[in-house]
């Protein structure tokens, strides 16, 4: 029974850490329609900034914290300016393929920099983070990745309800045209979308960091298991995005503790298709009915 | 004889026969005899070792990547599973020539049909829905093929591999670099006419009004479900007869090759060489497989002048980055790629000096 919560407790945290990666995610693709297949690297980038930072640098903590959310932020703001408006109005193939080019090249330039090896943070959280309860351990990353994510959730549920900027983006999501019509300034928004996404991935990157060490290839498999999680959850539905994550860390969890190690990696991408298979449009999502 | 046909200055099709030819010139079918008697007669003879087995390889990729620009080209789905149905292929030819001794003739074309198959089983699910879906559901289907691949020994031999006896062809044997070169290429003028006079076919028409837009090919009376389903059939099948081209060129496969980073390999072949041209999909070919040689034999070389900077630089981030940067580069500034840098090129030659 031990063993069974020690697994449900490792799933949820990792469930956890998928949801904010798929946050990002969610994001861009509902206020732009863009699957971003770049974004384990841009979580990778961000992990590796901290690192520099925080690690190498050895700046306190919380400044190369936001020195790495505020580079991160700049980032986004810079594909989207540079990548992605070139390409409004284009095919959606392009776009999609432009972020593959995007992932490989940001993937390559981590490597020839960073090399493909494990990198790992100063330990920097206090001990007493650990929870105990009972025979079970929480470790302090856990409990400190649940907080800072709680945080942060708070924050863009703030800002998506209240402020005038998350509204924007709202509506953009909602009907881009009518947005437009209203005064909206779609592009601005596109921008901004992309540069909080970024922002978010970052985050995810060094939490992922903090709790298995940082390695280009670990970070961009991840990145691409928000796939799995957003299939589940509903394209376009952070509510289904965080429920998603939670699903798939746990049921990858128990696929390694019960099952075999070596199926943990596949059972999202198993589920991914069976889910295609009987609910396309995931748990939330939108269902889009198009008729001829 | 009639008189050579050239370009005239502009399109002036006056039947539905002039708008489906080929080639458009007599000028084309020229060149293209012309460079069938240059590939069948002359390359082999003239080239080195080295430069035959990385034309070999050229004309198995081309194959594969044919067939990808046959569904991302020209029915604009996309797939991130082609290195991984490629795979399907390579392991399916080796089963059959090992597990079964089957002929090398038998078994290329068997191990295309087994791909398409395992390709239609991925594609079911996604083909109902638009594209990005497809893109997902072969991504997926990436990861887990990968895992069959290393997971069920009985048949795959896991990490392991499995070595296959050499094939032979009509009794000639087919290990050396120079009777295979023959093989690949005449699979590869095959399945380039195959592939080229599909596109003209009601099929190849369908394709391409799916791409255009969906919801008016439907309008049209195209069932877009079948057709999808049809051209990721027809991408595995190529996919997988390249495959087992390649499984029989190694001699030897391992599960390590066929994973995410050849399928996007493919994508940015058909990117670079051009989406919805068959002869793109040659270029970019050409192009992605001469860059990677270029690249390798770079880093060789620096390790011979200095071997203390061979620790520092490795290939595979550089050949990473210079992909990504290329089709990046070529999605803003050339979708059409290559073959499209080739079209200009031409026609200012054609119209110069006034290129109007």
């Amino acid at each position: 029974m031990e063993f069974f919560f020690q697994i449900l407790i490792n799933g949820l945290s990792i469930g956890f850490l998928y949801a904010l990666a798929a946050l990002g995610f969610v994001m861009i693709f509902k206020s732009s329609s863009v699957l971003n297949f770049a974004h384990g690297e841009l979580m990778a980038i961000g992990a590796f900034v901290f690192l520099v930072l925080s690690t190498w640098a050895k700046l306190p903590i919380w400044l190369a914290f936001i020195i790495t959310l505020a580079g991160s932020f700049s980032l986004g703001f810079i594909i989207e300016r540079f990548f992605l408006r070139p390409l409004i109005g284009e095919a959606l193939i392009e776009v999609i393929m432009l972020t593959v080019g995007l992932a490989i090249m940001l993937k390559g330039l981590m490597l020839f920099i960073f090399g493909g090896d494990i990198h790992s943070y100063v330990d920097f959280l206090p001990q007493t983070l650990t929870f105990h309860w009972g025979a079970i351990e929480i470790p302090g990353v856990y409990v400190a990745t649940f907080i800072v994510g709680l945080i942060f959730l708070g924050l863009f549920g703030f800002f998506f309800k209240y402020s005038s900027q998350g509204i924007y983006m709202r509506s953009v999501a909602d009907n881009q045209p009518a947005a437009m019509a209203l005064g909206v300034h779609v592009r601005r928004v596109f921008a901004m979308s992309w540069a909080i996404a970024a922002l978010v991935c970052a985050m995810s990157g060094i939490v992922l960091g903090i709790i298995n060490g940082i390695n280009v290839h670990e970070v961009s498999a991840v990145g691409l298991k928000v796939f799995p999680v957003v299939i589940l959850g509903g394209l376009d539905s952070i509510g289904g995005a965080i429920l998603g994550g939670l699903i798939i860390g746990v049921l990858e969890t128990f696929t390694g503790g019960y099952i075999s190690s070596g199926l943990r990696e596949v059972i999202p991408y198993i589920v991914l298709i069976i889910i295609l298979m009987i609910k396309p449009y995931g748990l939330f999502g939108l269902v889009e009915i198009e008729r001829v | 004889m009639r008189k050579l046909q050239f370009h005239p200055c502009g399109n002036f099709n006056e039947t539905y026969e002039q708008e489906l030819t080929i080639f458009e010139t007599d000028y084309g079918r020229l060149s293209m005899l012309i460079g069938l008697i240059l590939l069948f007669a002359v390359v082999p003879f003239i080239s080195s070792a080295y430069i035959l087995y990385i034309i070999n390889i050229i004309g198995i990729y081309a194959i594969a990547a044919i067939g990808l620009n046959l569904l991302i080209g020209y029915t604009g789905q996309i797939s991130l599973g082609h290195g991984a149905f490629f795979g399907v292929g390579a392991y399916s030819a080796a089963i059959f020539a090992t597990k079964a001794s089957f002929p090398f003739i038998i078994a290329v074309p068997l191990a295309g049909v087994i791909t398409a198959i395992v390709g239609m089983f991925f594609g079911l699910p996604s083909a109902r829905l638009k594209h990005l879906y497809l893109c997902i559901a072969t991504l997926a289907s990436q990861f887990i093929l990968e895992y069959v691949f290393v997971q069920w020994e009985g048949l795959t031999g896991g990490a392991a591999g499995i070595s296959i006896p050499s094939g032979s062809l009509f009794g000639i044997d087919l290990g050396s670099d120079r009777n295979f070169y023959y093989v690949i290429f005449f699979c590869f003028a095959v399945m380039t006419w195959m592939a080229v006079n599909l596109i003209r076919t009601r099929y190849g028409r369908a394709f391409i009004a799916i791409r255009d837009n969906d919801q008016a090919a439907e309008g049209m009376g195209i069932p877009i479900f079948q057709y999808k389903l049809l051209s990721f059939a027809i991408s595995s099948f190529y996919a997988g007869f390249a495959g087992a081209l390649f499984a029989y060129y190694m001699i030897s496969i391992t599960p390590e090759p066929f994973n995410l980073w050849l399928s996007i390999e493919y994508i940015a072949m058909i990117i670079i060489g051009g989406l919805g041209s068959i002869p793109g999909s040659v270029f970019g070919t050409v192009f992605i497989i001469t860059l990677s040689e270029i690249l390798s034999n770079i880093t060789e070389f620096l390790m011979n002048i200095s071997p203390s900077i061979s620790g520092a630089i490795t290939i595979a981030p550089l050949r990473e980055f210079i992909y990504g940067l290329a089709i990046i580069l070529f999605i803003i500034f050339e979708p059409k790629g290559l073959a499209e840098v080739w079209r200009i090129v031409r026609s200012s030659f054609r119209l110069w000096p006034f290129s109007y």
